[in-house]
């Protein structure tokens, strides 16, 4: 073994060698590294923040799904309810109705009866009092007479 | 490739030489051509080897990470950058695991040394004589290419850590903490002395052990490729099992070279952590 200037070559080589490295070579690399782990566990975090949420939506979904139905289902019930109730007035609108043109007609056959009648009474006073007037082949004081007439009218 | 040697000897130990340069005895400068002559140059010279492939490896860690820096984004990584963040992930999670304090020193040391030191290591699995022989070709006599089996190499980057831990310790505990960690411990106050020798010896043998694991390793590990090689030059019989061998040996190597990077640098990790906590 020869020691020689080697020996401080070596020395100088490798403190510039280590100074290279310590300056250009470590802190540039570590960097990135570092910086891809953040943005990998970043990646990593996100992902299963997204699996939360979707987790979450499809809750939501079903939970709003299920709400859904039940609303419809209770539309229809009223619908069904209140369909019901259209159809027992409208019966009974009707019943109603009915029962009212019955009944004006009722009244407006009474009317015609009582005016048909009316009519044929005051018709069979004037044939009377014609009959009578050729009957007795005189004139009869029709005003002494209104009285009888009358009466007469009044028995028909 | 040994045939042109005089004798197995000769072959190994021309390529346990390094390619140094330095004041020769007579008194001019050039690159020495044989043991002896690296011996007489003393400390005032350089192995041009190991210094190039060193820093040429270190250069090429730097470029390939200050690339991917450069690409770094938030999007997802292809290819090399999955490579390279998975690096620099994997010694983020050791310096976390050893490293208890907050340095941002720590971690691109870390990463450094074991991309550094793998890539030394890494060379031992080119085959021993391939690069040497293109070498010798453009007029360069003696190389070695794996800088992890030379100990300066390894002695300096060792003794760096060690000046960091020596650097830490006397900043988080303090001059007087830190000498109170070395007399203080593990025996009482009066037997200081004592305390000095073996804490001094635990503190000597940090960079030593650090160095002298990765080199003993690594040497080793070369002088068995060596041997495999020499081999080749042994007949038929002999070089067919010797490639075999090589295989072998170099898939097990795999496994060395990596646990020697990997080693070196959780130890420096450790080390920087004991020096760095103040509660002992």
């Amino acid at each position: 073994m020869n020691f020689n200037a080697t020996l401080i070559g070596q020395t100088i080589t490798f403190a510039v060698f280590v100074w290279f490295c310590m300056k250009y070579i470590w802190p540039p690399l570590m960097a990135a590294l570092d910086e891809r782990n953040a943005r990998i566990s970043e990646g990593l975090a996100a992902a299963q923040r997204g699996q939360q949420d979707l987790e979450d939506a499809q809750a939501k979904v079903g939970e709003s799904l299920g709400e859904a139905k039940q609303q419809a289902q209770e539309i229809i019930n009223q619908a069904q309810k209140r369909a019901n109730e259209i159809v027992d007035e409208a019966k009974d609108s009707a019943r109603d109705e009915a029962d009212k043109i019955k009944a004006a007609a009722s009244a407006d056959i009474a009317q015609q009866i009582t005016a048909a009648r009316e009519h044929l009474r005051k018709e069979v006073s004037a044939i009377a009092l014609a009959g009578t007037q050729q009957i007795l082949k005189r004139e009869v004081d029709a005003k002494a007479h209104a009285a009888v007439l009358d009466e007469l009218v009044a028995q028909i | 490739m040994a045939g042109s040697y005089a004798n197995p000897s000769e072959y190994i130990k021309h390529h346990l030489t390094n390619l140094t340069y330095g004041q020769k005895a007579d008194g001019s400068w050039g690159i020495a051509h044989g043991a002896d002559e690296i011996k007489e140059m003393g400390f005032w010279s350089i192995n041009l080897d190991s210094m190039f492939f060193s820093i040429g490896l270190g250069l090429f860690f730097l470029w390939i990470f200050r690339k991917a820096a450069k690409r770094a984004s938030t999007d997802a990584p292809t290819g090399l950058q999955n490579f390279i963040e998975m690096m620099i992930e994997f010694i983020d999670d050791s310096v976390r695991g050893s490293f208890s304090g907050k340095n941002p020193l720590i971690a691109p040391l870390a990463l450094t040394i074991f991309v550094w030191v793998f890539l030394m290591n890494l060379m031992d699995l080119i085959p021993v004589d391939h690069i040497p022989w293109l070498a010798s070709l453009m007029g360069v006599p003696y190389l070695k290419i794996v800088p992890s089996t030379d100990p300066n190499i390894t002695f300096g980057m060792s003794l760096s850590v060690f000046a960091l831990v020596l650097y830490y310790s006397v900043k988080m505990k303090g001059p007087g903490g830190f000498f109170a960690e070395l007399a203080f411990h593990p025996f009482p106050k009066f037997m200081m002395p004592i305390n000095l020798v073996l804490e001094g010896v635990t503190l000597i043998a940090k960079p030593v052990s650090l160095a002298l694991r990765l080199f003993g390793n690594l040497y080793a590990g070369e002088m068995i490729f060596i041997l495999i090689a020499l081999m080749y030059s042994g007949g038929w019989v002999l070089g067919i099992s010797g490639g075999f061998l090589q295989l072998g040996w170099a898939i097990f190597h795999i496994l060395i070279i990596t646990l020697q990077a990997f080693i070196f640098m959780t130890l420096t990790i450790v080390y920087l952590d004991m020096a760095s906590q103040t509660d002992h």
